[in-house]
């Protein structure tokens, strides 16, 4: 999948690749940014992650010019934006609550960014046109924005922000103030139009599977600065701290520490075998909840897996997976998920288990 | 009003947007009640006199339109209804030039500096008009302290004659009026998501496009409050007039006086009255198919 969407990006690619450079944004003594740098290639889907206060909003707002960085440079095509003002960057930009003008109508609001750059009005009637039908919206154009609602509203600032064909597209949580179900069908369509346009895409989100779902790549910040950068599949299989994998994805963390080939658990003390190529510094042992299985306490389970005595607390049934609740008997809790909806056998509430993993599905962590 | 009785049991359950029908305006439940005092006083105070004023434009001093027939015999009446009127318009536009920036910057400044500027405005509002009308005579007057203090400065030779003229007159009805612009435009103001400014010049609009494009337009609605409120007071002005103003800048206010409590021709006072009310009723109507009054107006911010 990563393979077909790199060959996209780079068979049409009209994207700009920025580069940021040791930006950093202080005001007074908080530091919102702290020497950041990231190079986002040319028309790749880059989502900025992260809790709020992160910076990564500061960190869109800096390459969107509303922000100036109070040290570092922004550069696009290899060309110092740092001092240009917004108007003169060129780019689209989606914000989270929508920001239509109320005063005008979806047509005149797709057509604002074109009037701007005096483009002809038969081109404008035309390029509004095809902009709201990509949106699938292309029947509204007469209405006021008031009388559309929030998935309607955020398809005509998606079709603003990229009527005139800008080389970037910013997104600052365009899909927070939508429900479930609409965010879903949206992230695939936001996702269709960047393979289509194969323009870069800057895409801010504190939610991880929405970054996961869409991204390239996704760069994790927290505290103002990027913990993590790779690809959505190196950010849940090979988190570099205990931060990220705690962040992306749901996870299971002993903490310990490492001695030879084992990892020795601070709170029970037990001792579990190490993988050949595990990390062998760090305090953290990384269990995803998929490889964690569950048997029960009489069922023997093989050598060359590692394990813990637990009870299940919960089962919870998700349709196409099933998530088991458990607490060990140092009082730790874990979770682990089956793609086999039905409960197995004999694990029920209250029940005994054991939850083993393969020695090389746990990672040793910071 | 049966009808209207049966939709009000209803009305409660409808969708809030409905077109404006008399029913709705009739709805009625127990804490309607609370309106009655005001609604007496109303009728007592203002519905009444208004009755009067109009069947003795009417009767006084002989039943017909004599009275009305008069205002336009005489070249004068209706050049002071025409004053009035520029009057009016030309206080209105100051007041709008200068109450517009002002209630810009009072969204612009932070907390303190906007009570600050708040205060500057609402001060005089508290003040007595007369108080304040005399005052300017003292300050305006060709001996007062504006000519006095240009003049030893050698900025002037003679006294700029202020007082008695349109631009005293202007003047003074400006500084009543600034309060009733600055607060519905500023009320308006605070309600615009200045991020629809970033918006637009994220879509290429240049920061003052952007101002003109997207702001001003969504202020519109307290500004056409602000004109409508000075503009209708504007006219109806009489202390101020009269007491900076001379004889070329008469206004109808003061002309009704001179009838009333000079010549004592009260049938006569009572039409010009009457045509100065239809005349800016006529004028809201007009208004009214440009902007939508009920909505702005009686909006809430």
């Amino acid at each position: 999948m990563t393979a077909a969407l790199e060959t996209t990006s780079t068979q049409t690619s009209t994207g700009a690749p920025i580069s940021i450079n040791a930006v950093s944004k202080k005001y007074g003594d908080n530091t919102v940014l702290e020497s950041v740098d990231l190079d986002i290639r040319a028309g790749e889907f880059l989502t900025l992650l992260g809790a709020s206060g992160s910076g990564k909003s500061t960190l869109l707002n800096i390459i969107a010019g509303f922000t100036r960085p109070t040290a570092g440079t922004v550069k696009v095509d290899g060309r110092d934006i740092t001092s240009l003002p917004p108007h003169k960057r060129g780019f689209g930009m989606v914000f989270q609550h929508y920001a239509l003008f109320p005063h005008m109508s979806v047509a005149d609001n797709v057509a604002f960014p074109l009037k701007r750059q005096k483009v002809a009005k038969a081109e404008i009637q035309q390029r509004v046109a095809e902009t709201l039908e990509l949106v699938e919206l292309g029947h509204l154009g007469g209405r006021r924005p008031s009388e559309l609602s929030g998935g309607q509203q955020q398809r005509v600032a998606l079709a603003r922000a990229i009527v005139f064909r800008p080389r970037v597209l910013l997104m600052d949580e365009p899909l927070g103030a939508l429900d479930k179900l609409l965010r879903e069908q949206l992230q695939l369509e936001i996702r269709r139009l960047h393979q289509e346009m194969g323009i870069t895409f800057v895409f801010v989100t504190h939610d991880q599977d929405e970054a996961l779902t869409m991204s390239d790549r996704i760069a994790l910040l927290r505290n103002g600065r990027i913990v993590q950068l790779g690809t959505p599949e190196q950010l849940y299989a090979e988190p570099n701290c205990r931060y990220s994998a705690e962040f992306v994805g749901a996870s299971n963390i002993f903490t310990g520490t490492v001695q030879g080939r084992s990892f020795i658990d601070d709170v029970s003390g037990q001792s579990y075998r190490l993988g050949e190529a595990a990390d062998q510094s760090g305090r953290s042992l990384l269990v995803r909840p998929e490889h964690l299985n569950i048997a029960p306490a009489d069922v023997p389970v093989p050598d060359t897996v590692e394990q813990v005595e637990a009870i299940v607390e919960d089962c919870i049934y998700l349709g196409s997976s099933r998530t088991v609740q458990l607490r060990t008997d140092a009082g730790q809790r874990l979770v682990a998920r089956t793609n086999v909806p039905r409960t197995p056998d004999g694990v029920v509430s209250g029940a005994r288990v054991h939850a083993y993993w393969d020695v090389r599905d746990a990672c040793v962590l910071d | 009003m049966t009808s209207a009785a049966t939709d009000s049991s209803t009305g409660r359950l409808r969708g809030r947007p409905r077109p404006l029908r008399l029913s709705r305006w009739l709805r009625f439940d127990g804490w309607g009640a609370l309106v009655l005092p005001l609604l007496v006083f109303l009728v007592l105070v203002f519905g009444l006199p208004l009755v009067v004023m109009l069947s003795r434009s009417l009767t006084d001093p002989s039943f017909g339109l004599q009275n009305y027939r008069d205002i336009f015999a005489n070249a004068v009446y209706p050049r002071v209804l025409g004053n009035t009127f520029l009057i009016a318009a030309i206080v209105t536009v100051v007041t709008l030039a200068l109450a517009y920036p002002y209630a810009y910057l009072m969204t612009l400044v932070g907390p303190v500096w906007r009570m600050i500027m708040l205060g500057l405005v609402l001060v005089p509002f508290w003040t007595s008009i007369l108080v304040r009308s005399f005052a300017l005579v003292l300050f305006l007057r060709d001996t007062g302290a504006f000519n006095s203090t240009l003049q030893t400065l050698d900025v002037i030779d003679q006294p700029i004659p202020l007082i008695r003229t349109l631009t005293g007159v202007v003047f003074g009805m400006v500084q009543v009026a600034l309060p009733f612009a600055v607060l519905p435009i500023f009320a308006t103001m605070q309600g615009i998501d200045r991020r629809l400014l970033q918006a637009a010049e994220s879509l290429g609009a240049r920061p003052a496009g952007a101002f003109w494009r997207i702001f001003v337009p969504l202020s519109a609605p307290g500004v056409a409050a602000a004109v409508l409120l000075t503009f209708v007071q504007a006219l109806g002005y009489y202390i101020t007039p009269a007491l900076l103003g001379g004889p070329k800048n008469t206004m109808i206010g003061e002309l009704i006086v001179q009838q009333v409590s000079t010549v004592l021709r009260f049938g006569f006072a009572a039409a010009l009255a009457t045509l100065l009310l239809l005349t800016t009723f006529l004028l809201l109507v007009v208004a009214g198919r440009f902007v939508d009054l009920q909505k702005h107006l009686m909006r809430q911010t």
